[in-house]
């Protein structure tokens, strides 16, 4: 059988989604024989590759590169989730929205430094006005809400993924 | 001038860039480490309840968010002006020895065994954790079930693996049930066998590493961890100590709520992450290190059993103040193994069954600092209050920012030994990128960044033109 080309990406997020998926423990074992993880925290690809089958993206929308990204790997997905609260809804990244970037960015390198007051400038992407959950930037197929969704959940959409079967529109999801 | 760009460096927990330039002749003479993405925790909590503060901050980061809950509980406890019951500390210490568990084991298996057991010049393709499992599939198993016990014991004390909402200012939520006790103890042995035997083939494994423990960072700094009186480490209380690169304690037992007397930040041009240093000294020049190495530089001795002997014999083997950043990961394996005796201990004593968990009060002072040492290194909250209890100020340092310049330091060290411009080649990079590694940096603890995801490689040259270019399909 042809593996699945599965990716993961994170975004303006915690890491926690991606921690909740490695919850599945030796579960991984046996799903490695299914699938290829072709891009992502945990692995060394260099280029989200063309034809991905499916993409779970952890993480709000919150900088111009995170907004560069979605779009490539919106092209190169087939079924792509929104993994967690903060790419849903934008949650805890979002409680910087009403407050304007130069404004945070101020607080943080100028009033907060003892030496070398000063906003980063090179190198680093620009802020996005606001931190935005991924629908709105681009087509979503699947929401896994929570903080983070339960590993079982996560896990449960993989493998209904991979059995050809339309996921569950029940799924055991949280809030908070 | 040429430049690559690392971009972003994997296998590491948050989105960071590493930028080298190379002269005319392909030697390297400037590197940059880039952090990509800030959030600003420190501004968006302003207005908030500060007892709502573990739970915003737990979500600075998901791997190890019990450290955020400690150090924001602790800061909480100081505001109230309460004494945790001693139960109640006792369990703090216990789910923090667990983290230490998980987190290490993450950093170890999941992270970094790809390079040491597939090689640094291995197919990329496949050198991480799905390749270990299909080429080391015992140790993988080993890394997946040590990880869990950590987590075991988070979940059944907590109820939740992340983000648990069971740490509350005072104390924590509920007491630990008898039968939670006995499954861990039942499964603590297995736990114990795995840390051991993983540190014996590291250890037996470091001569194969030679170059990369002189050329990984090993350069002299100061080194900075949390000891009790006795000099012994602690990861929950005790005061800060500051060892020099020649071995002399030069602050020690530092308060928390001195802490800014000693640590200063500066602000990068090119990174969203901080760059804290020692403030006696100043700035660039106070570079210290934190995490794993730090600790076992800066403490006397470990206070358990195994882990002492571990600790006497790894500085046998690298001085009494171990230079090389490679030793992250040797000092990350002892670790393991005095959490696990520490747990034993802490469930061994039968007063971790009392039910009092948790003192209440309102605001008695306006502001509290709590500071603990998270896996990767010492982490402090400060918070200010007015006299709702709502936060008007907050300060955070994070592990990962002290040792924001010895990382950079490191990567110009590994770029300048393993780097040949003139016939770029992606183990070389892998190199660059292992060294970052080393130090399991938290860069969504630091700035609360992006994803690493791929790796490009560039080679540009002045002007921007692309001169070579490192893909593999």
């Amino acid at each position: 059988m042809k593996k699945v080309k599965v990716a993961t990406v994170w975004l303006d997020g915690c890491s926690g989604c991606h921690m909740s998926l490695l919850d599945m423990d030796a579960a991984v074992i046996s799903l490695s024989r299914k699938i290829d993880l072709v891009y992502g925290p945990l692995v060394d690809a260099q280029e989200f590759p063309e034809d991905v089958d499916v993409t779970l993206v952890e993480g709000a929308v919150s900088s111009q590169d995170d907004l560069n990204r979605v779009q490539k790997i919106r092209q190169r997905t087939n079924i792509l989730i929104s993994m967690g609260d903060c790419a849903v809804t934008g949650n805890v990244p979002a409680m910087r929205n009403s407050i304007p970037v130069q404004k945070l960015l101020q607080r943080v390198y100028v009033d907060g430094a003892d030496e070398k007051k000063g906003v980063p400038s090179e190198r680093v992407p620009a802020l996005l006005k606001q931190a935005r959950p991924l629908r709105e930037f681009v087509k979503v197929d699947i929401c896994l809400p929570g903080c983070p969704p339960p590993s079982k959940t996560i896990v449960g959409v993989i493998n209904d993924l991979l059995d050809g079967k339309k996921p569950n529109g029940n799924l055991k999801v949280k809030f908070g | 001038m040429k430049r690559i760009t690392i971009e972003p460096v994997s296998r590491i927990e948050g989105h960071a860039k590493i930028s080298i330039q190379l002269d005319d002749q392909g030697h390297v003479a400037n590197t940059e480490f880039s952090v990509t993405q800030v959030r600003g925790f420190e501004k968006f909590t302003e207005g908030h309840p500060f007892y709502e503060m573990p739970g915003i901050t737990a979500r600075i980061c998901g791997i190890c968010p019990v450290s955020h809950l400690l150090a924001s509980a602790k800061a909480c406890d100081a505001i109230m002006a309460v004494r945790i019951p001693p139960v109640a500390r006792k369990l703090r210490e216990l789910v923090h020895f667990a983290q230490i568990v998980q987190s290490h084991a993450l950093s170890f298996f999941y992270l970094s065994a790809p390079d040491f057991l597939l090689g640094m010049d291995s197919d990329p393709a496949s050198r991480n954790v799905l390749g270990v499992i299909a080429g080391h599939p015992e140790l993988a198993r080993e890394g997946i079930e040590l990880r869990k016990f950590g987590l075991l014991i988070v979940e059944g004390l907590a109820q939740e693996r992340v983000h648990p909402s069971w740490i509350v200012p005072g104390g924590v939520a509920t007491p630990l049930s008898g039968a939670t006790r006995d499954r861990i103890l039942s499964e603590l042995p297995a736990a114990k066998g795995i840390a051991e035997r993983t540190l014996q083939f590291f250890k037996g494994a470091l001569d194969r590493y030679k170059e990369e423990i002189e050329f990984f960072g090993s350069f002299p700094t100061m080194y900075a961890g949390l000891v009790d009186v006795k000099g012994n480490v602690q990861l929950y209380d005790g005061g800060l100590r500051f060892r020099s690169a020649t071995g002399e304690v030069v602050e020690d037992f530092v308060p928390a709520e001195e802490y800014s007397n000693y640590i200063g930040e500066a602000s990068l041009r090119e990174s969203y992450l901080k760059a804290p240093f020692f403030k006696p000294v100043g700035y660039p020049g106070g570079v210290y290190r934190v995490g794993p190495l730090g600790r076992l530089n800066a403490a006397s001795q470990c206070g358990t059993p195994k882990a002492d002997a571990e600790f006497k014999e790894f500085h046998q083997r690298f001085g009494t103040v171990a230079h090389s950043a490679f030793l992250y990961h040797y000092a990350r394996l002892i670790e393991i193994v005095y959490a696990l005796e520490k747990i034993e201990a802490s469930l061994d004593d039968t007063r971790i069954l009392d039910t009092h968990t948790r003192a209440t009060a309102g605001v008695n002072a306006l502001e509290g600092v709590g500071m603990i040492e998270a896996p990767r290194g010492t982490l402090i909250h400060h918070y200010k209050v007015n006299e709702e209890g709502a936060i008007t100020w907050a300060n955070l340092i994070v592990a990962t920012g002290h040792n924001n310049l010895a990382i950079g330091r490191s990567v110009q060290q590994v770029s300048e030994h393993f780097i040949d411009g003139t016939k770029l080649t992606e183990g070389m990079l892998n190199r660059v990128s292992a060294v970052v590694r080393a130090y399991d940096p938290c860069l969504s603890c630091s700035t609360h960044a992006s994803g690493l995801l791929a790796m490009q490689i560039r080679l540009l040259d002045a002007g921007g033109t692309v001169l070579d270019e490192l893909t593999t399909d």
